[in-house]
């Protein structure tokens, strides 16, 4: 899986670290194969107590990439290249065995998911998820930990009421709080939320916001945020990456990002942003993301960019440090930037098309 | 059409052995047109012959060729079965639809009844119906009832398939097109429903079958029309199995139960090419 | 509270909707035939010579009114629920003079007693394999068990039955090929007759788990592998859960809900099993009564028969329904 020797974060102010991170998408469906590269070749780091940020449109390959960072890899996904290095595990979160990077779940890394209906199982009450998300981890006794629950929940300003509940019987941004509290119960050191305010209607999804940011801070958790909601971004990362089809094309802290996007695809996306009394209309980018199972040659951005040149035709252009702490893969940006060299083991794999 | 066929085919066993098993047993049924003996003919060949050359299944108690006979019995077996599943499909399918796209109060009323129906054992009614009919309960009687009270299952799935399509958002596009909803249920829904009307037939056929296949051997239907429950019958009515005549159990219990394998397994690759979660799970397995 | 309350009166209304439907049917295909039942039977039965002019006069008058005293077809209905509300049938033609409701009474805890087992075995068999095989997709042994169900399940009761009592009773003869207990055996409830009754079972409570497991088995399959997808099992597994946990509380809990409304709605076909199952196997139950009532002309027992199964599958039916929202809490405010 892994040709790169494994090792363990290289930096220790990071907490999370990929190196050339690849999943695809392998299936075969009535004899066709098809290979999706969802994420394909992801380096980046987030450091302690930083909210990095993930963004970009559906389909560009975001929640595959929390997917690899979480080990919540199914068939058909798989992880073809890369690290996954966390500060609080030796070596490569894949070459774990099964039962350690197990225990480490909830204890040191935790999530808050979209919060839609089915992130809570519907036929059990609260507090019993509570105990099978987290009891193990909390050495207490029974009543020890029904007390720190409840506790916790105070921090948080929720009434320990909703413990008895069933989630059905608790509103959609009730419910999200709760997920909240749970993955902050163990105080662990990174937490992976997932559009965790997307489905949340837009006065709840500012407290919810908040929140995040508020626990965030006084666990003095890290944390990584994804959302194609720009303006969330603004208001809750530390660091924004942005992704398009399946690769990280831009990243910087939050407010250089925003005030000196230098890929033109974060360009687009902060000018497509609504502002306040601006009265033009604005400039639709002309097609759609890429098909994975069937990426563009070079940059993929390409045949949508406005600046496309004859190289970004052939090359990958390498994820290139422009400015501090400020990285963009674009030939048009700064000629420092140089054709990445990894096209070829990615076309080795491309497997054998049926007819 | 033809492309998926292939695909089917190649690339899905359960498609590949259902459909073979299926056009053999068809060729048999066809097979019944050239048959020298006139199904219900008795004492034409000699009695109780095991299988040999010349009777490649042996003969029966009555003189019948079990082979010859079961050319007809597959043969009415299975129109049967078409029978009742075809008007049954259009029972369930105008209704899972009305009660879909209509909703509310007619819903409600449509989907009550139909609940009956799911609930009512309908073995009692149909020996009650032989009962009283006795000899006018002729082979189509039984599969016009049959369909009369078969069809509230499928209702049921069409009418939640109905109710899922009528909220997606290409139905809204439509209406706000300007397409009538006759229009939008004809052109844009019904490719969506009929493969599972395709699947629920072959169901449907096989639980006609089996219902009828019972009675038959009960002796509870027209025994002079041969089909495999009535063959069945007939052993039973001359202690086959006591005089050790198993040719007679065997070929019949082996055909249907082969008709029944073979319809089941077209019925849930059908599922499977309809299903995109199971299409993905598909994907997953391999 | 409430809200159960409303759910059970809306379970009511159904239940009585069934018996009323399902009853009708019976009424109306005794009615609308060409032949009059009545005079067939009775003709019947003197044709075998062995009843008393009077008794055959009864006979006629209990007929009579069951199927047709009325003026009119309307008023022949109100009288046969006005009978079956008292559930009285008359005198049975083949057990003559002995009623039909004391034939029935007689039968039918064996049909219960065999279906209510054979019924909770295969359910609770064929769900949790199911599950586990859709949980473990890849697991060898789930998958040669799936490919086992997928044969046996589209065979029909009889044939199942038959196989088995000529491997059981025939070929290896182990096993009482029928009846419901020991010949000359006095009934009782001594410990004897238990275990010759649970002897006489086996074969029958057999055939019946053997094809209901099929279906149970991959309805179930097909829920969990559905379910595992679902965001609250993913999450839970993000999370670490013991695996344990996961398959039971997660993905079994949930996946079972919908089997017990799936429960409720196939009592019926179940019921048309046993009757065949009955038959093949001697068993004293309400089946085979019926399969004789039909041999013996019998017409206020098909009828008796007939009504009965209609009330009480549709009462078993109701009895699944109101147990169910005390097992899904989330029935109570959705409906």
């Amino acid at each position: 899986m892994a040709q790169i020797p494994a090792s363990s974060v290289q930096n220790n102010s990071h907490v999370l670290e990929t190196h050339d991170l690849r999943a695809y998408y392998r299936m075969r469906y009535f004899g066709i194969d098809r290979e999706v590269r969802a994420v394909d070749g992801v380096s980046m780091h987030v450091r302690k107590n930083e909210v990095y940020g993930v963004a970009g449109e559906s389909s560009c390959g975001k929640t595959t990439f929390i997917k690899a960072i979480a080990a919540a890899i199914r068939p058909p996904l798989e992880i073809v290249a890369g690290h996954v290095n966390y500060s609080f595990i030796k070596g490569d979160l894949y070459a774990m065995p099964a039962a350690e990077r197990s225990a480490i779940r909830w204890r040191h890394l935790s999530y808050i998911l979209q919060g839609s209906m089915n992130v809570l199982n519907p036929v059990r009450r609260i507090h019993k998820t509570f105990e099978d998300f987290a009891f193990r981890h909390m050495n207490l006794g029974r009543a020890e930990f029904d007390q720190a629950v409840k506790h916790h929940l105070e921090r948080l300003r929720l009434p320990a009421e909703i413990l008895r509940a069933y989630p059905h019987e608790l509103s959609g941004g009730m419910r999200q709080r709760v997920c909240i509290a749970l993955a902050t119960l163990c105080k662990p050191e990174f937490i992976i939320a997932d559009e965790p305010t997307t489905a949340l209607d837009v006065v709840v999804q500012k407290d919810v916001l908040a929140m995040i940011r508020e626990t965030q801070s006084e666990f003095g958790s890290s944390m990584i945020f994804v959302t194609h909601d720009l303006t969330v971004h603004a208001n809750v990362t530390d660091r924004l990456g942005i992704m398009y089809a399946g690769r990280l094309v831009e990243e910087g802290r939050t407010a250089d990002v925003f005030a000196n996007p230098m890929h033109p695809y974060t360009a687009h996306l902060i000018a497509s942003l609504p502002k306040i009394g601006d009265t033009q209309s604005r400039n639709a980018l002309s097609g759609s993301p890429p098909n994975l199972a069937d990426a563009p040659k070079g940059c993929r951005f390409h045949p949508r960019c406005p600046l496309a040149m004859e190289i970004c035709r052939h090359e990958n252009p390498a994820l290139t440090t422009l400015a501090e702490d400020h990285r963009v893969a674009c030939f048009a940006a700064s000629t420092k930037v140089q054709p990445a060299n990894d096209e070829g083991s990615g076309e080795a794999k491309t497997l054998e098309m049926a007819r | 059409m033809i492309a998926v066929f292939r695909d089917l085919f190649r690339y899905n066993g359960e498609f590949a052995i259902g459909f073979m098993i299926m056009v053999i047993i068809l060729g048999i049924a066809v097979a019944s047109f050239f048959s020298p003996y006139e199904p219900i003919d008795s004492y034409l060949v000699a009695l109780d012959a095991p299988p040999s050359t010349e009777y490649v299944f042996g003969t029966n108690s009555r003189g019948q060729d079990i082979f010859w006979q079961l050319t007809f019995a597959i043969r009415n077996t299975l129109a049967f079965g078409f029978i009742v599943a075809l008007i049954s499909r259009i029972l369930s399918l105008a209704i899972g639809l009305v009660s879909g796209y209509v909703g509310g109060a007619v819903d409600r009323i449509l989907m009550s009844i139909n609940d009956t129906f799911i609930v009512i054992p309908l073995f009692p009614l149909l020996v009650l119906l032989y009962f009283v009919l006795r000899d006018d309960m002729t082979w189509f009687v039984l599969a016009l009832v049959m369909a009369g009270l078969g069809w509230a299952y499928d209702a049921r799935l069409i009418r939640s398939v109905m109710i899922s399509l009528r909220t997606r958002e290409f139905t809204n596009t439509s209406v706000f097109s300007g397409m009538s909803m006759p229009r939008i249920v004809t052109q844009e829904h019904l490719p969506y429903v009929l493969p599972i009307v395709f699947s629920t037939f072959m169901n449907n056929m096989n639980w006609s079958i089996g219902l009828e296949v019972t009675l038959a051997v009960l002796g509870f239907t027209d025994v002079d029309t041969p089909t495999i429950g009535g063959m069945i019958f007939w052993a039973n009515q001359h202690s086959a199995m006591v005089s050790g005549i198993w040719w007679w159990y065997f070929f019949p219990t082996l055909f249907v139960t082969l008709t029944f394998i073979g319809l089941f397994l077209l019925s849930i690759s059908m599922n499977e090419y309809i299903d995109p979660r199971s299409r993905l799970d598909r994907m997953g397995n391999s | 509270m409430r809200s159960y309350v409303i759910y059970v009166g809306k379970r009511v209304l159904q239940f009585a909707l069934v018996v009323f439907v399902g009853i009708s049917i019976t009424f109306l295909i005794t009615h609308l035939t060409p032949i009059d039942p009545v005079e067939h039977s009775v003709a019947q039965v003197s044709a075998f010579g062995f009843s008393s002019p009077e008794s055959i006069e009864l006979l006629r008058q209990s007929l009579r009114e069951l199927y047709g005293v009325g003026d009119n077809l309307w008023e022949e209905y109100l009288i046969f629920w006005q009978r079956l509300a008292v559930l009285d049938f008359g005198p049975s033609l083949s057990a003559f003079p002995t009623p039909v409701s004391e034939l029935i009474g007689r039968a039918i805890p064996w049909t219960i007693g065999l279906l209510t087992v054979s019924t909770i075995l295969s359910w609770f068999i064929g769900n949790v394999i199911g599950g586990l095989a859709g949980y473990y997709n890849r697991n060898r042994i789930l998958r040669i068990i799936g490919m086992i169900m997928m044969g046996l399940h589209p065979v029909p009761y009889y044939i199942i039955a038959f196989v088995l009592l000529i491997v059981f009773t025939f070929m290896l003869p182990i096993l009482p090929s029928s009846g419901g207990y020991e010949m000359n055996m006095n009934p009782g409830w001594t410990l004897r007759f238990f275990g010759s009754v649970l002897l006489h079972s086996i074969l029958p409570a057999f055939s019946l788990i053997l094809v209901g497991v099929g279906s149970w088995f991959m309805g179930m399959r097909a829920l969990v592998s559905n379910i595992v997808t679902d965001d609250y099992v993913t999450y839970a597994s993000l999370a670490g859960v013991p695996e344990r946990r996961l398959v039971t509380s997660y993905v079994m809990r949930n996946a079972f809900l919908p089997q017990i409304t799936g429960l409720a709605m196939s009592i019926g076909a179940i019921f048309n099993g046993a009757v065949i199952t009955e038959q093949v196997f001697g068993y004293p139950g309400i089946g085979r009564l019926l399969v004789e009532a039909v041999h013996a002309a019998d017409y206020s027992l098909v009828l008796g028969i007939t009504s009965i199964a209609i009330i009480a599958v549709s009462a078993a039916v109701f009895i699944i329904d109101i147990i169910y929202p005390l097992i899904d809490p989330r029935v109570q405010v959705s409906q």
